[in-house]
């Protein structure tokens, strides 16, 4: 029976797969992709200037590296980012908060969020310009608007998801309205603000390129629209893989998170 | 009548639902002397749960009255103790924070109760265990633990035994038993299984649907400690059993429990 199965697992075409350490299935993909362009590109079967091989802009990156361009740009970018999403996500934690704990707060406030959640984010870019002009000031303001909205309606989502049951049982033992939120509804919250915050990174990152495009003398997004005005795809490439790489490493920080926070789930892992 | 500690007169409860209103008491009327240990026994779907949350303060919509020591109840209270039908452990929180619940595991007090409770439910070794690695019947104990805890002068307990295998179920009712004795805990216990009802009560309170009403309450005067095999308890079983066999519904699970 035993090799009946085993007999069975080594045909599936997953088993070459089982041969590499798991840890490294998430590479197939992108180094199968980066090999095949360095190929392409050998061959010249693309033209360099729309797509300059991988070797290249990894050249490039290096340069930039070196002369510590890049390092300024993503340390600007970090900022803007970093700040518009910790105020952005503290303001949606807490509103929804209120919101989802009192009646009277959602009754007032939620309408006119809803609201303006349905505004498209770059619609407001001109306004904001007129306002603010294009200093810090108004990129910091979009992004954190842009990182209020998931962990608002997340945070909301997962305090209504707290079972009625487990309320009847933190009345039998009279908890506080303290114990109540910290050891009930904020832990039985913590899935849906986690994936608001994920969600909101995402969204800052992407409000971090359009407020950096809008006008700018530094960041990221400043290189990469400087760069497509001289026609150096490299370094456009150069900085679109930062945001891929500081995106995913930002988004793993806070998978981790929920790996140690929410140790308790029982769900399915795959 | 000063002596009662639960005075119940006249208690009605509607429940309204889109498909139509479902009465789930009507016009109970039942006296619960401090210390007593009172059983009720009833088909599901008449109104135990019911009637068990309304004493414990959680549902306070129904007519009629309820009075502890004397007090309307308005709410629920520490001096009440309830063991759910479910465990209702909070999932993050391990066994030892889950029995501790809002009292904090650092006072050393709470932290020696906890150690003693775990060896009463025999959960020795899943003190750091969390819910979802529980079974069905070590999480209900873990809820019969934090109950205990509180050392409530009144425990309702709404079928506390039903997951629990028979060894682990004699078990737990001994130790109840010894509370009883030891504390002088007023005991209002669901269940649903013949047998338990009349080795814990000393006084069954019957209970049919439709509406959920008593049928009536039978006293066991039997001494504990109570000997299942002995003539007397037969006796007294039988008895219960024939107050059943009038009911117009089927008792479905008779001796058997859960
Ligand atoms: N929240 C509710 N909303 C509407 N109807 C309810 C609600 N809770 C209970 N009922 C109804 O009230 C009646 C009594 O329910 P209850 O839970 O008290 O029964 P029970 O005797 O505890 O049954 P079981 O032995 O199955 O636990 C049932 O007919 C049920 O449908
Ligand atoms: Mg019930």
């Amino acid at each position: 029976m035993n090799k009946q199965l085993a007999g069975r697992t080594s045909e599936r075409p997953g088993a070459a797969l089982s041969r590499i350490p798991a840890a490294l299935h998430g590479w197939i993909v992108p180094v199968a992709i980066l090999l095949i362009w360095q190929l392409a590109a050998a061959l010249h079967l693309v033209s360099a200037t729309l797509l300059p091989a991988p070797s290249q802009i990894i050249g490039q990156a290096f340069r930039l590296l070196g002369n510590g361009e890049l390092l300024q740009h993503m340390g600007i970018s970090l900022y803007r980012a970093g700040v518009g999403f910790a105020l952005g996500s503290a303001a949606g934690l807490l509103l929804g908060l209120s919101t989802g704990l009192g009646k009277l707060a959602e009754r007032t406030l939620d309408p006119s969020l809803q609201m303006l959640r349905m505004i498209p984010m770059l619609s407001l870019v001109p306004l904001f310009i007129l306002w603010f002009g294009v200093g810090e000031f108004s990129k910091i303001l979009m992004i954190s608007l842009g990182a209020f909205f998931p962990v608002y309606v997340n945070t909301f989502l997962g305090i209504r998801g707290v079972e009625l049951k487990l309320l009847e049982v933190t009345g039998i033992y009279q908890f506080t309205r303290w114990q109540l939120l910290s050891r009930v509804i904020i832990p039985s919250a913590l899935p849906n603000i986690l994936l608001g915050l994920r969600l909101s990174l995402g969204t800052a990152w992407l409000v971090l390129v359009v407020a950096e495009m809008m006008g700018a003398s530094a960041g990221v997004g400043y290189m990469i629209q400087d760069a497509r005005a001289y026609s150096q795809t490299d370094i456009v490439f150069v900085g679109i893989s930062i945001f891929a790489i500081v995106g995913k490493l930002s988004d793993s920080a806070v998978r981790l998170l929920e790996k140690r926070w929410l140790r308790w789930r029982d769900t399915y892992k795959g | 009548m000063a002596s009662e500690l639960l005075v119940i007169d006249g208690l009605s409860k509607t429940f309204s639902a889109p498909a139509g209103d479902v009465i789930a008491l009507s016009n109970i009327r039942l006296q619960v002397r401090k210390g007593e240990f009172i059983t009720i026994i009833g088909p599901s779907g008449c109104g135990k749960s019911t009637l068990l949350k309304i004493v414990a303060g959680l549902d306070t919509r129904y007519t009629g009255t309820v009075l502890l020591n004397g007090k309307p109840i308005e709410g629920p209270s520490i001096e009440k103790g309830f063991i759910f039908q479910e465990p209702r452990l909070f999932p993050w929180l391990t066994v030892e924070k889950n029995i501790a619940a809002n009292l904090s595991l650092k006072n050393p007090q709470v932290r020696q109760r906890v150690n003693e409770l775990i060896e009463l439910v025999r959960l020795q070794g899943f003190e750091k265990s969390y819910p979802r690695e529980l079974s069905g019947g070590m999480a209900q104990r873990v809820s019969i633990a934090r109950a205990l805890l509180r050392n409530p002068d009144v425990l309702l307990l709404d079928e506390p035994f039903g997951a629990l295998d028979a060894f682990t179920r004699t078990h737990m009712q001994e130790v109840l038993l010894d509370i009883w004795q030891r504390n002088g805990t007023t005991m209002l216990f669901v269940t649903h299984d013949l047998d338990e009802a009349v080795f814990l009560g000393e006084r069954v309170v019957i209970m049919n649907p439709r509406p959920g009403h008593i049928r009536s309450v039978l006293p066991v005067d039997l001494p504990f400690p109570r000997k299942r095999s002995g003539t007397a308890f037969q006796e007294m079983r039988r008895l219960v059993l024939n107050e059943f066999e009038k009911v117009e519904e089927p008792l479905y699970d008779v001796g058997g429990g859960i």
